[in-house]
Formats: structure tokens, C-alpha cells, sequence
């Protein structure tokens, strides 16, 4: 059964781009538009990775990734958070919101194939 | 990668206008004295969604504006630059720049990127007031698409919880740059304290920041303190971040739909009603119990086609506040420049409208709002004068009556002179009867003579192009009005048909053949008598309908037809009020009232004078749709009087 991976982003052209590249990867997508609407698919679902933006409406990224760190069955769940900047301090609060990773924007879909090869194995 | 980009082009270009409007909106409401956080975490938003999208699909003109306005934007919703009404100009002409350069982009054009720079120019300016840095020169303009893997992104251990240790081994062996300070923080038992966790981010910022920082230079540039106002605000994201903003909200449920699709529909589903009207008719010459369950199948039928018909339709229904939503940006910019402090008012923004509608009613609408300013609303002294609010109110105004919509222009201006425009056309030479009344008046100011106007503009004011307003609404299938009261303001009330694709028709005949009226035109229909009916001179009749004359057109002539009745008072006389003329339409009889799928002609055959289109009926037959207005100027022009 291929993975299940979670996209989460607010811009839709990116949303297409990030899921056209994964699907043609053979990976099962599901988008989010924001964090929000993302927390409450992982209540019902489950995915093997989850790769969030970070600025969107609603619920950010980091608060997603805290709100998914607190639900029992995402403790362990890889999660990357996608972010313009990779300041230090962005990446302190990656790191405390129990992120697994980061993933500067703009980028390829080789580059982040390259991502879910990693996290997924 | 066998990613085709360019298929994600077109949705990148649609969300980055609407990006574009929404910040343009906020701008436009956003209140300096006292800005509203999420406002400007929205329009922070709106930036930084156009940067990481251009960045990623390749358009660095976009990314390297909106990068320096996030930045900027950025520092103001962290409170760090305090805004101020020169800084929202600047972001709107910014704003401006990059509709500019998202229509080239759309368009395959040249980047014009003169003003491009100029604006990051003025923008990075603002960002550094006084000294201006040597590294700040880069700037990160033009945003490298591509960043180096081991830069582009990078796992953490997971300090919060280490007993996933084993979990994450995997990618910390993996990762090259940040992985060693990870393991040490997972080391660290004391996973709470914070001069621990300052150290290990310390540590994956020397390390993994240095090679991204080509790409991302302002971050890098970024001081302590402002790292530490990151840290603080985006502890307080969770709070200011979850009140909903309307434009995000809907998006959820909506798709992207190329409009041509939707035509296609349209167009699908008129053949369905004409298909369906036949199989009306068939079902009528059944007889017995057959005749009987065909024709409640056919009612059935007919529910539901007009159900589907209605559901296609409100498809390409759009709010009026697609084209409202421009006009505070309008109002700003033509009242700074005219010195004048004015209200816009904006109602029914949320009545829906036809999207072919609502495209072409911008033109118009802006041209009226402009008059409303420039010429409706007196200066600030002379309202004084007139113990009047020194600013000016304008209320834009939708709403739907019936099959019709109505947008309004209101000001509260000095209204329309009626002698200096009776002046004026007595001066150009248009004919005007000897009391007109004040709508005969103000519709002068359509006249095309009044709008080479620069001379008007000191008199009373309105008409600077008004012609084409009139025309542009007039080819909408509308009408527009005219209320003025000396003083008080000005309201020019626009009626539009709801939609452009279906029309509401009388069918009237004329020998075996049927025609199709508006609805809208038509005032009644009447038999008339005999004795109302005037012959003058050249055989042009009049009919005589409550003291008023109506010249008769006969339609069998102006279409060339063999009637059946030669004489008005065995036919029927329809009524009828165009923009320009009034006249009594006869035919031989009336069909009934009928919505009609419009098909163009000019499409499929040639532009007919005096037909607007024709359309299917039940029994298959082609009828034509008349276009009441070139019928009457191309039928009888003599005896055809002004309405006016």
C-alpha cells in the first residue's frame, strides 16, 4: 500500500504543485488548506507524513505541528514544516514544536521528492 | 522530474490576484492610528503566499517585490515599524506594480523591470531609513529558484520527546548539517531548559544557515532582537490566528472552474429545454392513457430541466463585490488628488451577477464613480458654504428586482444644473422640445455632443463621456436613469438583466413566422381601435394610446414578411420603449410569453440589423429575437420620434 502523506498549504497553485509531484510518485495525497482543516483530517485519518506550511489562515504550521504532537497516533508521525525562511529561530521553534524537519520554499519537486524519500524510507 | 510547471500556472495567476485584491482591500480599510492584527497578519499573508508561489513556479519578478514587501510587512505586524498612510501608499502602488507584472507574466509579455526596481527601491527605503547596508543591495532580489539540497531543508531530532529517539535515529544518521547538535539536544535529559535548547538552536544556525543565506539574505541579516520578536509573536500566533477571514473560509468549498466549461454547460443545457419544449409538444398530439402518462413524464421532465437551468446559470453568478470591491481604491486615489474628502458607501455587495456581467460593467461603473467625484461633489468650501458635511458621501448600491438588477451611484453633491444643461444643448445644437420635464433634461447629458467636456466640468457638471456609459450599459441589454434634485446629490441607477444567456420574450407572429420581444421593452399590447389610429402624410401612422402618440412600425415590412393582416386594427399593437425611441410594434398576433435561450447570429451567420439573436422553439423551429432599438432606427427612421 503506497504511503499516505498529508499536504498542508493555504495557496492552492502550490497545494496542485506539491500533490501533482508526490502523486506522481506513487504516493496517496491528501491536501489541507490550512492547519485547522488539517488537525481535524488527522483526527480521522491517518498519514504517514505530513508536510505543512507554515503561514496560512486559521492554524499555523508550528501550532499544527504542537496540536498533532498532543494526538496519541502523531507522536511519531514525521512531520516537515515548510517555511520561507530558515533562520535560526525559525528552527528553534520547529524544533520545539516537535517538527522533524524543514524545508526551505521555494523548491523543486525533485528536492522534495528527495523529502519523502527520506522521512517515508 | 516529468512535472509539467506550467499546468499550474494559470490557478498561480488567478490566486495571486486574488491575493492581490484582498490586499489591495485591506490596505484600502486598514486603519493607521490603530491597525487591526489580523489585517495585517492577512496582508503579511497575501505577500508571502505570492512569494512562495512565484518562487516555486519561477517568476522572480513577483518573488523579488513581494519578498521585500513580506519583509517590511513583516516588521510592521511585529510591531517593529509602526505604519503610517505614506507607507500604505507605497504598498498600494506596490500593489499595482505587481498586477502589472502578474498581467505580463499572464500575458507572455516583457517584465517591465524598471519599475519593478523602482518599487523595491522604494520599498527597501522605507526598511532602512538611514543607513542603507552594503549587504541590503542584494537583497535576495531575484530569489533563486533553486537552493542547494543540503540547504534546502533538514530534520531535527526530537528534543520534546526523546523517547522517540529510535524513531528518528534514521534521519539524524542521514542529515549531514544539523543533525549533530539534534542528538546532543536529545542527549540532554533536561529537555525543559531553556539555556539548552538557546544553545543547540545556536548551534543549527551557524551550522545550516550559511549556505542558505545566498538565497535568503534578509534573514540572515536579521538581528537578535528581531529574532527574539519572532519568537514572541509566533507565541502568540495560536491567539491572533484563529478569528476566520471570510475569502479563506469559502475558498474551502469551491472549485476552479475554466469558464469556457461552464458556457459549454450553458449552452448544453438550452438545448435540453429546447429538446424538452419539443417532446412538450409531441406529448400533446398523444391521445388516451398513453397521451396521459407521457405528457405528467413531460411536466416531470420539465421540472427538473428548469432546476438543472437555474443550477448551470448560478454557476457563473459572482457577487457585485468582484467589481465594487475596486472602487475604495478609485475613491482614494481621485479624492487625494482632487482635494476632497469623500465616503464611499458600499450596499448589496453580495447580490450575484452574471461573471460576463460583471466584467463589462466596470468601465461604466467607473466612469460614473469618477463623475460622481470629480463633478457631483463640490469642494470642501463650498459644501461648507452650503452648511453641508465637509465630506462628500458616494454610495454604490446592488440589489436584484425582480429579473433585473440594479446598481446605483449615489453622491450627495450639487446635483445637475437643468439650465446650464439646457444651455449647454441649445448650444450644440440638440433638439429639445419646449418644457421638457427634468428626466428629458438629464438624459442630454448622454448626448455624445456633451462629452468633449472639459467645458462642462465648471458649469454643472456631469457628461465627460457619458455616451459611452449609456452605450456600454445599453449593449449589456440595460438601462441607465437619471434622479438629480439641485443641491442634493445625484443617483444614476443602472438595470441590467440578470444574465446574458436567457431572455424573457413575448412570441409575437407575423405570417408563419414567429419573433421573439424582450420582455423589458415591451409596455403593453393592445387591439387597437380603429379610431386611434392616425395616418399622416407617406403613409407613417400613429397610434393614439391615452393622449399620447405612438408612431406604429410594421414588423411584416421592416422583415419583409407577407402578413396576415395589413391593417394595425385587425392586428395587435405591442408597445414598446426602447433607450432612444417609443413606438407601437405591429404584428398579427401574440404567441405567448416564453424564456428563450439566446444563440447568437453574428456567430454562426452574420450581424443582422434589427435582430438581437434567435433561438430554438419546441417545434424546432428557428425564431428571431428582435433588437427593438436598430429595429426602429433601421425600419422607419422619419417617423420615429425621439423617447426623450
Amino acid at each position: 500500500m503506497s504511503k499516505h502523506i498529508l499536504i498542508v498549504d493555504d495557496s492552492t497553485s502550490v497545494r496542485q504543485m506539491v500533490e501533482a509531484t508526490l502523486k506522481s510518485a506513487s504516493y496517496t495525497v491528501t491536501a489541507a488548506k490550512d492547519g485547522l482543516e488539517a488537525f481535524n483530517l488527522c483526527k480521522t485519518a491517518s498519514f504517514d507524513f505530513v508536510l505543512t506550511d507554515q503561514n496560512m489562515p486559521n492554524m499555523d504550521g508550528l501550532t499544527l505541528i504542537k496540536s498533532l504532537r498532543g494526538l496519541g497516533n502523531y507522536a511519531k508521525t514525521p512531520i516537515v514544516v515548510l517555511t520561507t525562511e530558515a533562520s535560526d529561530s525559525m528552527k528553534a521553534q520547529g524544533r520545539a514544536a516537535g517538527a522533524t524537519g524543514w524545508m526551505v520554499k521555494p523548491f523543486d519537486p525533485a528536492k522534495l521528492l528527495e523529502v519523502a524519500k527520506k522521512v517515508l524510507g | 522530474m516529468s512535472i509539467d510547471m506550467k499546468q499550474f500556472h494559470s490557478v498561480f495567476f488567478d490566486e495571486s490576484q486574488e491575493h492581490l485584491d484582498e490586499m489591495e482591500h485591506l490596505l484600502l480599510d486598514l486603519n493607521t492610528e490603530d491597525p487591526d492584527a489580523e489585517e495585517l497578519n492577512s496582508i503579511f499573508r497575501a505577500a508571502h503566499s505570492i512569494k512562495g508561489g512565484s518562487g516555486i513556479f519561477g517568476f522572480d519578478a513577483l518573488g523579488s517585490v513581494t519578498h521585500i514587501m513580506e519583509s517590511l510587512l513583516d516588521k510592521v505586524r511585529q510591531g517593529k515599524l509602526a505604519i503610517n498612510p505614506s507607507m500604505v501608499d507605497l504598498f498600494l502602488s506596490s500593489v499595482d506594480v505587481l498586477k502589472g507584472i502578474l498581467d505580463s507574466y499572464k500575458s507572455g509579455n516583457d517584465i517591465d523591470w524598471l519599475s519593478a526596481n523602482k518599487i523595491c527601491e522604494r520599498l527597501e527605503s522605507v526598511t532602512q531609513p538611514k543607513e542603507v547596508e552594503p549587504e541590503i543591495e542584494g537583497f535576495g532580489l531575484f530569489v533563486e529558484p533553486e537552493i542547494d539540497v543540503e540547504d534546502g531543508f533538514g530534520f531535527f531530532g526530537d528534543p520534546l520527546l526523546p523517547s522517540q529517539e529510535d524513531a528518528y535515529g534514521f534521519f539524524d544518521e542521514e542529515i549531514v548539517p544539523v543533525s549533530k547538535p539534534s542528538r546532543k539536544t536529545k542527549k540532554a535529559p533536561a529537555k525543559q531548559n531553556p539555556s539548552e535548547q538557546k544553545n543547540s538552536t545556536g548551534e543549527i544556525s551557524n551550522q545550516a544557515l550559511a549556505p542558505a543565506s545566498e538565497s535568503i539574505t534578509e534573514n540572515t541579516s536579521a538581528t537578535i532582537s528581531e529574532k527574539e520578536a519572532l519568537l514572541k509573536e509566533v507565541a502568540s500566533a495560536p491567539v491572533t490566528k484563529t478569528k476566520t477571514t471570510d475569502g479563506t473560509a469559502s475558498e474551502n468549498s469551491s472549485i476552479r472552474v475554466d469558464v469556457t466549461k461552464v458556457d459549454q454547460l450553458i449552452n448544453l443545457v438550452g438545448e435540453i429545454v429546447i429538446t424538452q419544449s419539443m417532446l412538450n409538444l409531441i406529448g400533446k398530439s398523444i391521445d388516451g392513457a398513453l397521451g396521459e402518462k407521457f405528457q405528467s413524464v413531460a411536466a416531470e421532465l420539465e421540472r427538473n430541466t428548469r432546476e438543472i437551468q437555474e443550477a448551470v446559470m448560478s454557476i457563473r453568478m459572482l457577487p457585485v463585490s468582484f467589481v465594487f470591491n475596486r472602487f475604495p481604491r478609485v475613491v482614494r486615489d481621485l479624492s487625494t488628488k482632487l482635494g476632497k474628502s469623500i465616503d464611499l458607501i458600499i450596499e448589496g455587495g453580495d447580490t450575484e451577477l452574471d461573471k460576463g456581467l460583471t466584467e463589462k460593467l466596470v468601465d461604466p461603473l467607473t466612469h460614473l464613480v469618477r463623475n460622481s467625484i470629480d463633478h457631483g461633489i463640490e469642494s470642501n468650501e463650498l459644501r461648507a458654504d452650503r452648511n453641508k458635511n465637509p465630506t462628500g458621501k458616494v454610495i454604490l448600491k446592488a440589489a436584484q428586482q425582480g429579473g433585473s438588477i440594479v446598481i446605483s451611484i449615489s453622491d450627495d453633491g450639487g446635483g445637475l444644473n437643468r439650465e446650464k444643461i439646457l444651455a449647454k444643448a441649445r448650444e450644440k445644437n440638440i433638439p429639445i422640445g419646449d418644457s421638457p420635464s427634468d428626466s428629458e433634461v438629464w438624459q442630454l447629458i448622454f448626448a455624445p455632443g456633451f462629452s468633449t467636456a472639459a467645458q462642462i466640468t465648471d458649469v454643472s457638471g456631469r457628461g465627460v463621456g457619458l455616451d459611452v456609459v449609456k452605450r456600454n450599459v445599453q449593449s449589456l441589454g440595460g438601462r441607465i436613469d437619471i434622479e438629480s434634485q439641485e443641491g442634493l446629490g445625484a443617483t444614476f441607477t443602472i438595470r441590467l438583466p440578470l444574465t446574458l444567456a436567457i431572455v424573457d420574450g413575448m412570441c409575437v407572429s407575423v405570417g408563419n413566422q414567429t419573433f421573439i420581444i424582450p420582455l423589458v421593452n415591451i409596455v403593453e399590447s393592445m387591439q387597437p381601435l380603429k379610431k386611434d389610429i392616425k395616418t399622416l402624410v407617406g403613409d407613417d401612422q400613429l397610434l393614439l394610446v391615452r393622449d399620447q402618440y405612438w408612431p406604429i412600425l410594421p414588423l411584416y415590412k421592416a422583415m419583409q414578411l407577407e402578413p396576415q393582416f395589413t391593417e394595425p386594427h385587425q392586428g395587435i399593437a405591442v408597445l414598446i420603449e426602447a433607450n432612444k425611441h417609443r413606438f407601437a410594434l405591429f404584428v398579427d398576433g401574440l404567441v405567448g410569453q416564453q424564456q428563450v435561450v439566446i444563440k447568437s447570429l453574428e456567430q454562426h451567420y452574420k450581424r443582422v440589423q434589427g435582430v438581437a439573436g434567435a433561438t430554438i422553439m419546441g417545434d424546432g423551429s428557428v425564431a428571431l429575437i428582435l433588437d427593438v432599438e436598430s429595429l426602429a432606427v433601421s425600419a422607419a427612421p422619419n417617423s420615429l420620434q425621439q423617447a426623450s
